[in-house]
């Protein structure tokens, strides 16, 4: 795999600029972000922590141009973001697979709505890298919590999108099945193209997969500190002590928001 | 094994009611609460007359048409209210209004409208079916989370999709368990509607019997109708166990 904070940076994948979002109030606007500002790189990722109802998840469905933004402006490649598009997959902490369909149809969703043919090697590809061989015509409520996971993923990868959106997806699910499943994930991180935004609680997970860790404040709502994350991509990294530094250093700085 | 159980559960209770059929014809005497035997026989001979088919046969048309009519007018509507809000909210007085009307009263002006023949019995019966199967599409077609519409469309779903790929599955078994219960409804009012102005189909074939004080002929003719709910009732079942695959599994 590499050590993957070495990766050459290229070009700006992703631009999020002044960004701010209001949601209409009883008697005035809700703000929820303000003057957000961030930018992400071809294989890069990023993980977004920050205190609950500070916007983390609003500032994701914005980017996956699921929700319109109240200012600013979000590019990808360089062309705004103005609706969904191909180019970012989606996977939320619950609910996102069909309950209705099986294994097989919810992988194949989006190609088949795009009507695209996806080649059965990268599907095997997939499936095997992400350990969801067997369970094709299963539906997902016969899955555990961690198989629906590596489900969904399977089903946003295989589109092959440029950034990957991830909101708390692995936040319903134990522990070492939470683990597995960010291992599993730097490894699929390892072997593509593609970047991934984080949005996460928990201060172990951001640091395992964010190359950067972007703290949303709370009042302001703003960008409150990124933090640098050399140590990313290495599998042993959990029992290293930079792992523990920086985790120190992010638990007092989102202590000091609460 | 789970598709015989059924099966087993109907005959099982079919002995049961004859056997306790029997009973009560010797306790209450024969003309009162015909043998059943005799009914059965009467049936039998029944099966044979063109004429008791074609009773048969236009009372299944009827209700056929009443839940397609139905069907085709409420779910569209259903599924179409329960995906928007604005909608729903516009028209929810109108279904609560409309909903709690015992709409068998109407049957008078049905029928002035639409005339005594098969168009005003149908409108009826319609009109029934398509009150409760729309409020439970709609509300099936509610529960949908927010997660799976973004889900949907940051696959590249369309409007259509939205329809076709989740308000659709998701509101299907509502819409069969509403079927289910329509059909009960459905058959009560074929049977309402046939006893009046007509000479063709069961209902009328049931109060001619009474009125000749052929019990017979008229359990035979009760016997059939039951028939028809029952067998309408057990295809939904089988539909929805088809279709609906991921409730069972």
């Amino acid at each position: 795999m590499g050590n993957l904070s070495q990766r050459v940076m290229s070009n700006n994948l992703l631009c999020v600029e002044s960004l701010s979002k209001y949601f209409h109030g009883l008697n005035e606007p809700k703000r929820v972000l303000e003057d957000v500002n961030f930018t992400l790189s071809s294989w890069d990722s990023l993980a977004i922590m920050g205190p609950s109802g500070c916007g983390k998840t609003t500032l994701l469905l914005i980017i996956a141009g699921l929700l319109p933004s109240s200012g600013g402006l979000i590019k990808i490649d360089g062309e705004p973001i103005d609706g969904p598009t191909r180019k970012i997959g989606l996977v939320l902490q619950e609910y996102g697979l069909f309950p209705w369909k099986t294994v097989g149809a919810n992988i194949l969703l989006g190609a088949n709505l795009q009507k695209l043919k996806i080649p059965e090697k990268r599907l095997s590809e997939f499936k095997s890298v992400l350990g969801i061989e067997d369970l094709d015509h299963l539906y997902p409520h016969q899955l555990s919590g961690g198989q629906r996971q590596r489900v969904a993923l399977a089903r946003a990868l295989i589109l092959r999108p440029a950034l990957l959106l991830l909101d708390e997806p692995f936040a319903a699910i134990d522990a070492i099945t939470r683990e597995r499943l960010q291992d599993r994930l730097l490894a699929v991180f390892g072997q593509r193209q593609f970047s991934f935004i984080i949005v996460t609680h928990n201060i172990e997970e951001a640091i395992f997969l964010g190359k950067r860790i972007l703290v949303l404040d709370n009042r302001a709502s703003g960008v409150k500190t990124v933090l640098e994350n050399p140590g990313v991509g290495d599998l042993h990294y959990r029992t290293k002590p930079s792992f523990f530094e920086l985790s120190t250093k992010l638990r007092s700085i989102l202590e000091e928001l609460d | 094994m789970k598709k015989r159980q059924p099966l087993i559960t109907y005959l099982v209770t079919i002995i049961l009611i004859y056997a306790l059929w029997y009973v009560l014809s010797l306790l209450l005497g024969s003309n009162l609460l015909p043998d059943p035997f005799l009914v059965l026989r009467q049936g039998i001979s029944e099966l044979d007359k063109v004429l008791f088919w074609s009773h048969v046969g236009l009372s299944l048309y009827r209700i056929l048409a009443g839940l397609f009519f139905g069907f085709i007018l409420a779910v569209p509507i259903g599924l179409f209210l329960g995906s928007n809000e604005r909608f729903d909210r516009l028209f929810a007085p109108l279904i609560y209004l409309g909903y709690p009307i015992p709409k068998i009263v109407l049957m008078p002006i049905i029928f002035v409208l639409f005339g005594l023949g098969d168009i005003g019995k149908i409108f009826l019966i319609t009109m029934i079916i398509f009150f409760q199967l729309l409020i439970t599409t709609r509300d099936s077609a509610r529960k949908i989370s927010k997660e799976v519409i973004y889900s949907l469309q940051s696959l590249g779903g369309n409007r259509w999709h939205f329809y076709r790929h989740v308000v659709w599955p998701i509101s299907l078994p509502g819409i069969f368990t509403s079927l289910r219960i329509g059909t009960g409804t459905a058959v009560a009012v074929l049977f309402f509607v046939e006893s009046i102005a007509t000479r063709k189909g069961l209902g009328f074939y049931i109060i001619d019997a009474w009125g000749r004080a052929d019990y017979p002929t008229m359990f035979v003719g009760i016997i059939a109708l039951s028939c028809i709910g029952i067998i309408l009732y057990e295809v939904f079942d089988l539909l929805e166990r088809k279709l609906c695959r991921w409730k069972n599994a």
